[in-house]
């Protein structure tokens, strides 16, 4: 059995859920051009991660197979549920901004890949960790993200202006694209490339090589 | 087969799956119902002062909405007589002002209707028929018309609400509440040095027809507000927003009551 750290930690750089896995990235997309939202999102992912982790676990033994992506999906959709109702009671203005992406959480591969991986075959209270892990190794690539796009797109960081804009009297000239998802797509893509140039066994094999050229080279 | 795989096992896990997450369900929404109300009351609230000018993020608190809303006296207009409907004719038609939400009521065929595609310049498709108004009063004077209005932008249905001075002719402020814009373009309607523009401005020019509008470029006079840059098509639902609500089909003929009547008190 892994120590407790190792499985909290991992997710974060070596195995991480958005950078190496490629799951969950629709969110990744549609929440990050505000880093206070991003935040809520991140907590509000990590929380569903991990408790759907553990109470899968709690009753691996008892789920039976025909059925457990339904039994699966019901906890975790019973979870973001409880959270979205959470979120409006106590942090309305923020809900609002998130909207839809919170019921979201249900799709994201990230928590039902961990549950249908990791829950069902390990103990409860290290389930509820990987949970939490693989919830950071989430929170770790969107704040990134966000706090990219907030700086650029809107010179501020979680609300508090950094760049005066231009239209509010300073000189920064927002950079509008950065507010639209296609940013994420690209940082994220360079946030892989950085990863992968640092930890080079995440590089995957190619899939193919190219043909040997020309006909000279054919023939010889 | 093990025994868990069988079909009376699954059944049973499946059913007891279903009540426990049903409980755990509907316990979070009736226990949480209260503080998300009252979340939804202060944020139309305060939208409402916001549009009166009277609520700034940077001095208030939530703590004052409450307050400061005392002030403010909810009103229900129908649209088709261009009036404001008496205590009885609320009673007869069972509108609680306290729990009135119009805008639940958008799809009830007996409290909306379905607009004319000639009419409809802000493609709203349908709308109440009585909506609710704010009105600030000191005495039998009139000092602000707070009304709600909606109209469709770039990406979607925009919601917002826009004050009048007591004179029923001069804006006094607006603000938008719920809006699907692009962030960054569209959505700076919301940024209040945009929303900067409007106090001041004239609704009606003097043939009694609407004369704000939201102008490409910069805006001058009285009844021109400059649009946005980079944000054609939600200035252009602005304005077509604005000319609807304050147009003939809208409040027009509600406003021309308060104008021509300035004393006649409600």
């Amino acid at each position: 059995m892994a120590s407790a750290k190792k499985i909290l930690l991992t997710p974060i750089f070596e195995n991480n859920p958005i950078a190496l896995q490629i799951l969950g990235v629709c969110s990744a997309l549609a929440v990050t051009t505000q880093l206070s939202v991003t935040l809520v999102m991140c907590i509000a992912l990590t929380s569903v991660t991990a408790f759907s982790n553990l109470f899968i676990s709690m009753i691996r033994n008892h789920i039976p197979s025909s059925i457990r992506i339904i039994i699966q999906m019901t906890i975790i959709a019973s979870l973001v549920i409880a959270v979205d109702q959470f979120l409006q009671a106590y942090a309305y203005e923020i809900s609002k901004d998130l909207s839809v992406f919170v019921g979201l959480i249900i799709t994201n591969c990230i928590v039902m890949g961990r549950a249908e991986a990791f829950a069902m075959k390990n103990k409860p209270a290290i389930s509820f960790l990987d949970g939490i892990g693989n919830g950071l190794g989430y929170s770790f690539v969107l704040i990134t993200v966000a706090s990219v796009r907030e700086l650029f797109g809107s010179g501020s960081l979680l609300g508090y202006e950094i760049m005066p804009l231009v239209q509010n009297g300073g000189w920064y000239q927002a950079n509008g694209m950065m507010l639209l998802s296609p940013s994420a797509f690209f940082i994220i893509g360079f946030f892989i490339w950085a990863l992968r140039s640092v930890k080079k066994d995440q590089v995957e094999a190619r899939d193919y090589r190219l043909a040997p050229h020309s006909k000279e080279e054919g023939i010889a | 087969m093990s025994s868990k795989e069988s079909t009376g096992k699954t059944l049973f896990v499946a059913f007891c799956l279903c009540v426990v997450c049903s409980i755990v369900v509907s316990a979070t929404a009736v226990v949480l119902k209260p503080l998300q109300d009252a979340n939804k009351e202060l944020d139309r609230n305060k939208n409402i002062l916001q549009a009166a000018g009277l609520f700034d993020e940077d001095v208030n608190d939530d703590d004052d909405v409450m307050e400061l809303f005392q002030s403010f006296t909810p009103r229900v207009v129908s649209l088709e007589e261009g009036r404001l409907l008496n205590v009885e004719e609320l009673a007869g038609l069972q509108i609680d002002t306290q729990s009135y939400d119009q805008r639940l009521l958008i799809n009830d065929v007996d409290f909306s209707e379905e607009l004319e595609r000639s009419v409809d310049i802000a493609n709203i498709k349908r709308r109440v028929i009585y909506p609710m108004i704010y009105t600030v009063e000191d005495g039998d004077d009139l000092e602000t018309i707070v009304v709600p209005i909606n109209g469709y932008g770039l990406w979607g249905i925009i919601y917002g609400f826009l004050a009048l001075e007591g004179d029923a002719n001069t804006v006094k402020g607006l603000s938008f509440y719920e809006l699907k814009e692009t962030p960054g373009l569209g959505a700076e309607v919301r940024n209040p040095s945009w929303i900067a523009l409007w106090p001041g401005k004239k609704v009606y020019d003097e043939q009694g027809e609407v004369g704000l509008r939201v102008v490409k470029g910069q805006g001058s006079g009285d009844f021109q507000v400059d649009g946005l840059a980079g944000a054609t098509l939600t200035s252009k639902g602005v304005d077509n927003l604005v000319r609807y609500w304050l147009g003939e089909d809208g409040y027009g003929p509600l406003l021309a009551a308060l104008r021509d009547n300035q004393q006649g008190g409600f």
